[in-house]
């Protein structure tokens, strides 16, 4: 049998575990950073959902652009954005990533391609499709990912922006992290249909589902997706089943599901402890390598909350700079 | 044809006389020769020529990929268009009018004005929003709206009003070529109108942020911009008649908005009338009398006095579309108001 592009490598595979458990651990110190006061406003932690993005970014090529919504944390240390900097913008920081002025929502990096980190639920479709514009006007090769949730699925400026994709065939996927809430709305209180997926095929779009809690599926569904885009066949649409451990954001005590709703996925189909299993199993992993890469996980996230706790509150002179760029 | 008194014209190469339409379709034409990353997209530019012709001949010229059509979808493709501007591109994003982007208001200013600010300095939007702007001639309160003072209230965006073919030509290809996103706001009724004063050299464009004097005079001020410059310009002509010395100022660019002309012109004439067509609640009308009273206000003889629009929606008859708008006679009537001399 000819070896998948998806089949990966021991140490792609430890990168990819390591890569999944960055992002939790980092969430989970920003849970902790949020309930001591020191990061303030809103803050989406995007603990459940880790092997979604994990698994695009895996298939992506350096040139490709990248934008979500406001559940962001995951995306900009998936595009290997530095936590340093993502956790001192949670803080306000002169050291965050925005300087201390864009916070949770919105953070950004040319050098990484990405995009943002945006607050307007579904504003990023159409953006990310300008992005994709720009890579067919300037023939670079590269593609966008623009990520979405169930509940910017509904917003109207999706459907147009599908429909110009298709009509022009721009080179972006469009995903869509459904987690089940549109904040404490379920989907099958705001959504008709049993799928977003499907709702390209107005548009001609392809699109599939896919489990979202599992690195290798999602690693595969992106394949088939970044191999019709690159084709030059225009935009693709994947949805993947996953779940969200915490409330929309830190103010939501989630009592819109059930505790055992939470604890099933979270013993079921946790994407961590899955793809552990998987690389415990299938590539002679030991406890040990598993345990350093815990040790250097968390050296990078205490790093990051003490940087993101000494790093100075932005000068007030920063009140006024970066609203228009200074013309020559 | 409008002549315009012009201060720098005999400097410039060669001043021809032009449509506001001709001039605006020459600025973008002329800035997309000069960076391939200047394009043009929005509803019926491209095979239709313009909904209001101001894209003719650019489809032949530049091709479908730089010359787009959209579908009618203007939230989607001015997010789309800021979207390219992200990317590196420098879009060219049309407004059939400018009543419909208040379908895309939130790409205009959550996506495009705020995002440089949010990065940190990153992430700049190098885009031109234009279209008609305001009242056209009896099409209803839909279609007959100034946004000046909508987008001038944003902090990150540029937005210009010019009334002269060549202050049209000149500003466009300054808002093109700036790296901010920029609202351009034209008017369906001077799109046919000539100006003696368009330059043909490419490299000619005008400082944004700069107003100009349209009239000297030393007995009143009168601001205005767009249509309302030429009604400002009769009224000052009709009052010079009457003894009465009119300075017009056309203020092109409304944000940043150029106070340090008005004031100075204040500071002489120790009077002003502000003249907008758009309604009178937080325009930009209140804007200028709130700039004076705070930077002039011991020079002032008179009150600040605005003429605006009525602060009722669009009628569509005859009689209540005029009486709705700013007229020449009720310029006059402010100027010999703020004068003594009604």
């Amino acid at each position: 049998m000819a070896k998948k592009k998806t089949q990966v490598s021991k140490e792609q595979a430890l990168e990819y575990y390591r890569q999944m458990l960055l992002i939790r651990r980092f969430e989970e110190r920003a849970g902790q950073l949020y309930g001591m006061g020191l990061i303030a406003g809103f803050c989406h932690l995007y603990i459940g959902q880790e092997a979604v993005v994990v698994g695009i970014q895996s298939v992506l090529s350096d040139k490709d652009s990248v934008i979500t919504a406001y559940r962001d944390h995951g995306h900009m240390l998936a595009c290997g954005m530095d936590p340093n900097g993502v956790m001192a913008e949670l803080t306000g920081r002169e050291g965050g990533l925005s300087k201390g002025k864009g916070g949770s929502m919105h953070m950004f990096s040319r050098e990484k391609n990405f995009y943002g980190g945006h607050g307007i639920v579904g504003a990023q479709i159409p953006l990310g499709t300008g992005l994709a514009l720009a890579h067919q006007y300037n023939k670079d090769g590269g593609l966008c990912v623009a990520y979405m949730g169930d509940g910017a699925s509904n917003q109207g400026q999706v459907y147009e922006a599908y429909n110009m994709a298709s009509l022009w065939k721009l080179p972006v996927i469009y995903v869509i992290e459904n987690n089940q809430y549109g904040m404490g709305t379920s989907t099958k209180r705001s959504s008709t249909g049993k799928n977003y997926y499907s709702r390209g095929q107005g548009w001609d779009i392809p699109g599939e589902k896919a489990e979202g809690m599992d690195l290798t599926v999602i690693r595969e569904a992106a394949q088939r997706a970044v191999d019709h885009v690159r084709s030059g066949k225009g935009p693709y649409i994947l949805e993947f089943d996953t779940y969200r451990y915490r409330g929309h954001s830190m103010s939501d005590p989630g009592n819109y599901r059930s505790k055992e709703e939470v604890e099933g996925v979270k013993v079921n189909r946790d994407p961590i402890d899955c793809f552990k299993a998987h690389i415990l199993k299938d590539y002679n992993v030991t406890e040990d390598e598993l345990k350093l890469l815990d040790k250097e996980i968390k050296a990078i996230v205490l790093d990051s909350v003490e940087f993101s706790k000494t790093s100075p509150e932005p000068d007030p002179s920063e009140l006024y700079t970066d609203i228009l760029v200074e013309s020559n | 044809m409008i002549q315009t008194e012009s201060n720098d014209m005999a400097q410039q190469k060669e001043i021809v006389t032009l449509t506001v339409r001709e001039a605006l379709r020459d600025a973008m034409a002329e800035e997309m020769r000069a960076d391939k990353t200047v394009f043009l997209m929005g509803e019926e530019v491209a095979e239709y020529n313009g909904a209001y012709k101001v894209s003719q001949g650019m489809l032949d010229e530049f091709g479908s990929k730089r010359v787009i059509d959209t579908p009618i979808t203007e939230h989607g493709f001015a997010g789309v268009g800021v979207g390219a501007a992200f990317g590196g591109l420098k879009p060219i994003v049309e407004f059939m009018t400018f009543n419909f982007s208040m379908q895309a208001i939130d790409q205009i200013v959550n996506s495009a004005a705020k995002t440089l600010y949010m990065s940190g300095g990153q992430m700049g939007c190098p885009i031109v929003f234009r279209g008609p702007n305001g009242a056209a001639s009896r099409v209803g309160a839909q279609h007959s709206q100034c946004f000046a003072s909508w987008y001038a209230h944003i902090p990150g965006l540029k937005v210009i009003s010019p009334y002269t073919a060549g202050d049209a030509k000149a500003l466009l290809k300054a808002a093109i070529r700036d790296p901010n996103p920029v609202v351009f706001l034209e008017n369906e009724l001077l799109y046919g109108v000539e100006f003696d004063d368009v330059s043909t050299d490419p490299e000619h464009v005008l400082p944004i942020g700069k107003a100009k004097i349209a009239r000297a005079g030393s007995d009143v001020t009168i601001t205005a911009f767009s249509a309302m410059v030429g009604k400002a310009l009769e009224a000052a002509n009709k009052l010079a008649e009457e003894g009465i010395d009119a300075e017009v100022i056309d203020l092109l660019t409304i944000r940043p908005l150029d106070t340090e002309t008005i004031i100075q012109s204040v500071m002489k004439t120790n009077r002003i009338v502000s003249v907008e067509e758009s309604w009178p609640f937080a325009g930009i009308g209140s804007e200028i009398a709130a700039a004076v009273s705070e930077e002039a206000f011991d020079y002032l003889d008179a009150p600040v006095t605005r003429v605006a629009g009525e602060d009722v929606p669009m009628p569509y008859a005859a009689n209540l579309e005029k009486l709705a708008l700013p007229q020449v006679e009720d310029i006059i009537a402010a100027v010999k108001d703020v004068c003594y001399k009604g």
